[in-house]
This record gives C-alpha cells, sequence and structure tokens, in this order.
C-alpha cells in the first residue's frame, strides 16, 4: 500500500519534472534559433504561416466597413521614417516599372497631375496602427486598381513601393493593391496632403496595418517575388492584413 | 489509508501543458498592451521597466500569435474531453450549487466548515473553473476580432466593434490573472495531498 503509493507518486513527480525540463529546454531553444529578419526561424515560419491562412481567405471584393468622418483636422503623425519636408509636388515624379523581370516591360514616369487626371475616389477609412490606435480619416486619390487599367499594367503577385530617399519602403499582395478600397491618394480630410502626411502622394489600403500606408510614394514596381518590406525586416509579419 | 483515483491521466496532462502557455500568453500580451497602453492604471512604468517589457512589440505579437494556436489546440482537446467523459458534470454549475455559494465562500474564508456535498468540486471551485473555461473562450474570440477586424468583421461587430474586442480581450486577461492568483493562493491552502492529486493522480484518504 505505501510501497504502491511511493512508486506511483516517484513517477508521477519524475514525469512531471520531465515536463518543465522539457517545456524549458524547447522554449529556449526556440527562441535561441537564428534570427530571419529579426525573428528567431520558428517563430518567423509561424508568422508566415499565419499569413499564408489569411491571404488564402482574403475576399477580394469584401468591402471594409467605413466609418464616419474624421473628426480631427490635422490625423496623428507616428513617424518621419523616409519623409522629407521640401518635397515639392512639381519637380515630383512617380517612376513604375511593370514586371521587374521582363525588360521590354513599360517604364512610366509621371506626374501629380496625371494621377489626378484619372478617375477620384474619395473614401472614409479607419487606419489601424500595429501599436494599436486608430484613427478615421478620409482621403482621395485614385484606386489602384483604376491605375494599373488605366495605364495597362500588368498585374504580378506582388508590388513594391519606396520613398523617394528609399529609407521606407513596403511590398504588399496583388490582391489587397487591387482591392476596390485601395487608394493612391493625394488628398486628405479634403485638402492637398500635407509633408508629414504623406504629399504628394501616399498609399491608403484599410485591408492592411498602418505599418503598409507609405507616405511620399516615389517608386511603385510590380514583381513576380517579394520585394523586400522595411517592417517585416525588423519583427513584425509580412503580411500584415486586418 | 486508501488510494482513491481523482483526476485522470488527460486532464492532468491538458491542464499541466495550460499552465506554461497561458503564463507566456498573457507575457507576451502584455509587451503588445505596451505599445499603446490606453487603458488608466494599466501599467505603472515600473512594472514594464522591472520586468523589461518595453519595446517589444513584435516579439510580444511572433509570440502571441504562436502561442495561440497550441493554447486553442489545447482549449478544444480538454472541451472534447470534458463533453466526452462526463467530467463537465464536476464542473459545470447545477442545481445544488447556487445553494451552496454562500456556505461554501464562508467556509473558504474560514468562517465555517466545509459543508459536505460528496461532488468532487464544491460551489466556488465549480463557478471558478466554469468561469475560467468561459474567459479563455472568449479571449479568444475577442482576440481573432482583434487580429483580424477586416476579415473577421461579424466577429468584431459582436464586441461592439475593434475598441469593444480590445477592451473585452483585456478584461479577460484579467480576470484570468484574478482566477489564477485565487487559484494558487487555494491550491497551497488545499495542502500536498490536493497538489500531489493533479500530478499523480489520486489522493490518500484516511479509512475510517
Ligand atoms: C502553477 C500553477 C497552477 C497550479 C499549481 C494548479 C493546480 C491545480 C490543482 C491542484 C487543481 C485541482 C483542484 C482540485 O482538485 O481541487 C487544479 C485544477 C484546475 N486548474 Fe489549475 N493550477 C495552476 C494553474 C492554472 C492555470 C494557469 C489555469 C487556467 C488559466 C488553471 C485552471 C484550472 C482548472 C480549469 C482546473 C479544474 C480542472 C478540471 O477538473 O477540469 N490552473 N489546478
Amino acid at each position: 500500500m505505501n510501497a504502491e503509493l511511493k512508486r506511483r507518486s516517484t513517477k508521477s513527480f519524475a514525469v512531471l519534472l520531465l515536463f518543465i525540463i522539457i517545456f524549458i529546454g524547447t522554449w529556449t531553444w526556440l527562441k535561441r534559433q537564428p534570427g530571419v529578419d529579426e525573428t528567431p526561424k520558428p517563430f518567423r515560419q509561424v508568422l508566415e504561416l499565419n499569413g499564408a491562412i489569411w491571404q488564402a481567405l482574403f475576399n477580394p471584393t469584401r468591402l471594409v466597413h467605413s466609418p464616419p468622418p474624421p473628426e480631427k483636422k490635422i490625423p496623428r503623425v507616428n513617424g518621419t521614417l523616409g519623409l522629407s519636408e521640401n518635397i515639392n509636388p512639381e519637380n515630383w515624379r512617380l517612376e513604375v516599372t511593370g514586371d521587374d523581370e521582363d525588360d521590354n516591360s513599360p517604364h512610366l514616369s509621371l506626374t501629380l497631375r496625371d494621377l489626378q487626371a484619372l478617375p477620384r475616389t474619395d473614401s472614409n477609412t479607419q487606419l489601424r496602427c500595429v501599436e494599436g490606435w486608430s484613427e478615421n480619416m478620409s482621403f482621395a486619390g485614385v484606386k489602384f486598381s483604376d491605375f494599373v487599367q488605366a495605364y495597362k499594367l500588368k498585374t504580378m503577385p506582388y508590388v513594391g513601393l519606396e520613398t523617394e530617399d528609399g529609407n521606407y519602403y513596403v511590398s504588399v499582395d496583388i490582391e489587397s493593391m487591387m482591392h476596390p478600397q485601395t487608394l493612391l491618394a493625394y488628398e486628405m480630410n479634403g485638402a492637398p496632403l500635407l509633408p508629414r502626411n504623406g504629399a504628394p502622394l501616399r498609399l491608403v489600403i484599410p485591408t492592411k496595418y498602418g505599418i503598409k500606408n507609405l507616405k511620399q510614394i516615389s517608386r511603385i514596381f510590380l514583381s513576380a517575388t517579394r520585394p523586400p518590406d522595411f517592417w517585416a525586416e525588423r519583427g513584425y509579419d509580412w503580411f500584415a492584413g486586418l | 489509508m486508501k488510494i482513491v483515483e481523482k483526476h485522470a491521466l488527460w486532464l492532468r496532462l491538458v491542464h499541466w501543458f495550460n499552465v506554461p502557455l497561458t503564463l507566456l500568453m498573457i507575457w507576451s500580451g502584455v509587451l503588445i498592451y505596451w505599445a499603446n497602453g490606453v487603458y488608466p492604471g494599466f501599467f505603472p512604468k515600473a512594472f514594464y521597466r522591472t520586468l523589461d517589457l518595453q519595446q517589444k512589440l513584435a516579439e510580444g505579437m511572433a509570440m502571441h500569435s504562436l502561442i495561440a494556436w497550441l493554447l486553442i489546440v489545447n482549449g478544444i482537446i480538454y472541451l472534447c474531453l470534458l463533453a466526452a467523459s462526463g467530467h463537465w458534470r464536476e464542473i459545470f454549475p447545477n442545481r445544488k450549487t447556487p445553494a451552496q455559494v454562500v456556505p461554501t465562500l464562508l467556509a473558504d474564508l474560514g468562517l465555517i466548515e466545509m459543508p459536505n456535498t460528496g461532488d468532487k468540486f464544491n460551489a466556488m471551485q465549480r463557478l471558478a473553473y466554469t468561469g475560467a473555461i468561459g474567459l479563455g473562450v472568449v479571449a479568444v474570440l475577442s482576440g481573432f476580432a482583434i487580429y483580424k477586424p477586416v476579415q473577421l468583421e461579424w466577429l468584431t461587430d459582436c464586441f461592439a466593434g475593434y475598441e469593444g474586442a480590445r477592451l473585452t480581450h483585456f478584461i479577460c486577461m484579467l480576470g484570468l490573472s484574478g482566477f489564477i492568483a485565487v487559484h494558487l493562493v487555494q491550491v497551497v491552502r488545499a495542502g500536498w495531498n490536493n497538489f500531489r492529486a493533479m500530478v499523480a493522480g489520486f489522493e490518500v484518504e484516511d479509512e475510517r
């Protein structure tokens, strides 16, 4: 009776100890794995897996619920990465490269007026930051899908976007870019964009976190492979879909 | 002295998987919350500083979204086995529970003798365990509502929107933390025999 008790007890606590050691060992091992874009590889693989699941479930025609128009005129500026205060809309050009692997693909150099000549779309959007805050904003610009159609660009699986200085760059899957609420915006809250809000042209993509809504876009390229993405290189989930 | 079986093996396994995962989930959740700490009083600066919880949003999100899957799988296994084994009868409140709440509470506070109902868990345990399970389920649902407010908009709407889902998720975390604190105190108070049962499965009873 007592021997039975002792045997079962010892065995169970030995198993518990083993369980604790294995758990701590596994966790330590996971955290020590070589990093891929500042994230230990197994964590990165799970981020990528999650991204793939939500990308597969993405409905390209379902609209994001529009919030009421914003109360504040000047929205929160959360950083100045890649931004320049003295960008001149007159000299500014948007460089667009079609298929980056095809030498015959179009290369466009567009002015702000070229973009303003395309069909205009107004939208109220909630910008949601990965940090956890969100703000209602209203924008006007051209739908990316209208832009692609107007210039007869051949769509590729990825779109890369960059600021003039190349310090801030994002990449987005084509389905999210072609979503009817994805805009290349030149107006915000009823007035032309200010430099710190992304003048002359910024991305507005309500199906993604704010980190993908690149300001002061200077270059856009369509690509068969995933272009670099600033925040994904710094430990964040690349898909960053909402 | 007599050996009495108390907790099934599956129950002990699920419970002990759940413990470290829940703690890591709360930990990584605080790393995320730090980036936009909007609820008044949570948390003092010293708390973040002492535990080194600052500037770790990306790390927190990567941890949170990995452990979430493990907890969901563990939780589904628990709920399925709870249903299949009939163990839910011991966990969920039953007809006798309401009448026993007050006497059980008084007994927990040491004021009266614990009423003997012959059940595995008393009224307060039933409420606490059922509450913890409920908080876990709501935490998962509100978590998805925050994670995909566009793709799962219907779910986010169930929590009165994005901000409502964030608040619900935070309250679930507070509730679970409160449960864990009380649970640990009660486990210590209940003593070795009770704790050993959660590890080894059996309790030792004096023969009368
Ligand atoms: C080191 C931490 C923990 C210890 C030592 C511990 C210990 C125990 C013990 C001894 C029991 C059995 C109670 C009895 O038979 O009267 C129990 C049951 C239970 N514990 Fe814990 N626990 C811990 C953490 C947790 C956590 C983090 C959760 C969930 C968030 C949790 C949820 C539960 C539940 C739901 C039960 C009832 C299980 C059932 O019968 O289905 N515990 N725990």
